[in-house]
């Protein structure tokens, strides 16, 4: 151990203020790096899960109308047919 | 219709190498002098540049001829760097430039002769004018030679090395900004040197080993940054 | 050894190799570089001649020869990635272009710092210091080039192109920057003389020195992972990844 009280460490022979700064900057300048790092991983993330979830809601309102359609469809032949058969009796 | 017939003419296999270079050096000179703006407004901006620099530092002559080098050439560099926006853009937005990638030919010649024009239309005329704007800032009278000298030999790799910068941003809608911050960092070996022989010739010292430096700057940038500038402007165009 | 390279090639490979490696790379990061630092600062013993700012130098000098050592790792992918038209060297490059501007700045705060109370001012004009702002603007232009395509692969091309011309011309920057100095400076820097390290100032410099060294080789896997996602967010495998992760 090279100091003998915390305050003589936080002292640092007269150069605090500089051996604080460079190592407070380093220190901020490497957590904003690492935590934006993780952030933007995590981001990424998220934006496929929700571009993907859209895609499927997407398709499922597709096929929904797909299936109305083709109801729909029936639904009119059936009445074509019914008609039919009415003009025919 | 120049356009037009240099297209149809490029794409032709039987021209030979000299006369694709030509041809698209006529064409780029032929369109800069119907643009009379595009070669003007770059020299009058170094002129403007220039004239600042006394009247924020102060008129002494003494204080005025001891910068003088560093802000011609520091304002040769911005004036450089206005005028490339120029260089593919207008070939870019009319598709004429993806018919010269197209073309038969190396891209590495039409690429030359295209930066080759460029020169020719905005380093050469900054060359004429450096001199009267150094009497103004009152320039040491032996330096005068070696103020051409530099310009001579550095502003062809001003836009040898701005031609790379160009390629790359061509594509990009707000590429003016983005290129300055590209290609200032790769021009200050030139500027270094080039004020620094400048420095010394006013001493009466001899400065032939900066010149020859420069030299060699711009031998080795107009032989690989065409190679560059194609590969970017193969980018660029995708 | 090609024939054991070549499954990296594969993102989905690549993706998960750096997935396993990851929590290892982070838990030696921590240990050394706490190791290191709680060494230099409390137990390395001071310089007789710049006393305890000296300590300045267990950040300074890993992060300065860091940020040079990054460019030239981005320049060798952006290198593979010219020439074989490997997509995961330019994620590479994409994912190491921040990381290296940070350390740069840090190297220059940090020299900043103990140039004050060392030569008394904050900068000057040395060629190591002009060299390496220069450094800092070369990366600010590449990361500038990354953001300014909105095509992932066009980015990543571009940007190679410019690394290879700024590797070309760092050497001649250096040079130039140098021969600048000693011409205009004279011996305005009372360079101090090299500091004669002892072996306990060593060691807690190598422990430093691995430690920012992991540390930069974490985030740049974090990185990585993040650019490799964000290339191939429409493949199977990347979706299949976020719904299992989303269960």
């Amino acid at each position: 151990m090279q100091f003998d009280s915390i305050s003589d460490f936080f002292n640092m022979g007269g150069y605090a203020f500089f051996v604080w700064l460079a190592y407070g900057a380093t220190a901020v300048m490497l957590a904003l790096l690492v935590i934006s790092s993780n952030s933007s991983f995590k981001k990424m993330k998220q934006q496929i899960a929700q571009r993907q979830k859209r895609e499927t809601k997407l398709r499922q309102a597709a096929q929904l109308q797909r299936t109305l359609e083709l109801e729909h469809d029936q639904q009119e032949q059936q009445a074509e047919k019914n008609n039919s058969k009415e003009v025919l009796s | 219709m120049l356009n037009k017939k240099v297209m149809t003419i490029t794409s032709s296999n039987k021209l030979s190498y000299r006369d694709a270079f030509m041809l698209i050096i006529k064409r780029d000179l032929t369109i800069a002098f119907r643009h009379r703006d595009d070669i003007l407004n770059p020299i009058i901006f170094f002129i403007i540049v220039v004239t600042l620099f006394p009247l924020g530092i102060g008129p002494e002559a003494s204080t005025l001829s001891r910068i003088a080098p560093g802000i011609i050439w520091v304002a040769a560099l911005l004036s450089t760097l206005l005028s490339l926006d120029n260089l593919f853009k207008s070939d870019h937005n009319d598709g004429s430039l993806e018919q010269m990638l197209l073309s038969p030919h190396p891209v590495f010649i039409l690429v030359l002769a295209k930066i080759i024009a460029h020169w020719l239309v905005t380093g050469l005329p900054l060359i004429f004018i450096a001199p009267i704007l150094a009497v103004l800032l009152h320039l040491n009278e032996n330096s005068y030679g070696a103020l051409m000298l530099t310009l001579l030999l550095g502003t062809p790799v001003l836009s040898l090395l701005g031609a790379i910068g160009v390629a790359l941003t061509v594509g990009i809608k707000k590429g003016g900004v983005l290129l300055s911050l590209l290609v200032l960092p790769l021009y200050i070996p030139v500027l270094i040197f080039a004020t620094s022989a400048i420095d010394t010739s006013a001493m009466n010292l001899p400065y032939s080993g900066q010149l020859a430096i420069i030299a060699a700057l711009f031998f080795a940038s107009l032989t690989l940054a065409p190679f560059a500038v194609s590969a970017a402007l193969k980018v660029s165009t995708n | 050894m090609w024939k054991w390279l070549h499954p990296y090639a594969n993102p989905e490979v690549t993706y998960h190799f750096t997935g396993k490696i990851l929590p290892w790379f982070v838990a030696l990061t921590v240990i050394t570089l706490s190791t290191g630092l709680v060494w230099a600062l409390l137990f390395a013993p001071a310089d007789y001649q710049q006393g305890d700012s000296f300590r300045i130098f267990y950040i300074h000098v890993p992060a300065a020869s860091l940020s040079m050592g990054i460019y030239v790792g981005m320049a060798v992918a952006a290198f593979c990635s010219l020439i074989w038209q490997l997509k995961l060297a330019d994620a590479s490059a994409a994912a190491m272009a921040p990381v290296g501007a940070v350390f740069t700045a840090i190297a220059l705060l940090t020299g900043s710092a103990w140039g004050k109370p060392m030569w008394g001012t904050w900068w000057i004009w040395d060629a190591r210091l002009t060299s390496e702002l220069i450094l800092l603007f070369l990366y600010l232009g590449v990361i500038a080039l990354h953001n300014a395509f909105e095509d992932k692969n066009l980015a990543g091309r571009a940007a190679s192109i410019l690394t290879l011309v700024g590797v070309i011309n760092i050497p001649i920057i250096k040079y130039s920057v140098e021969w600048w100095n000693t011409l205009h400076q004279g011996s305005t820097v009372s360079k101090l003389g090299k500091p004669s390290m002892t072996i306990d100032m060593l060691w807690p410099f190598i422990f430093c020195f691995l430690g920012f060294a992991l540390l930069v080789t974490t985030i740049i896997c974090i990185r990585f992972r993040t650019e490799i996602l964000a290339r191939n967010s429409i493949r199977p495998w990347v979706r299949n990844l976020v719904i299992l992760e989303n269960k």
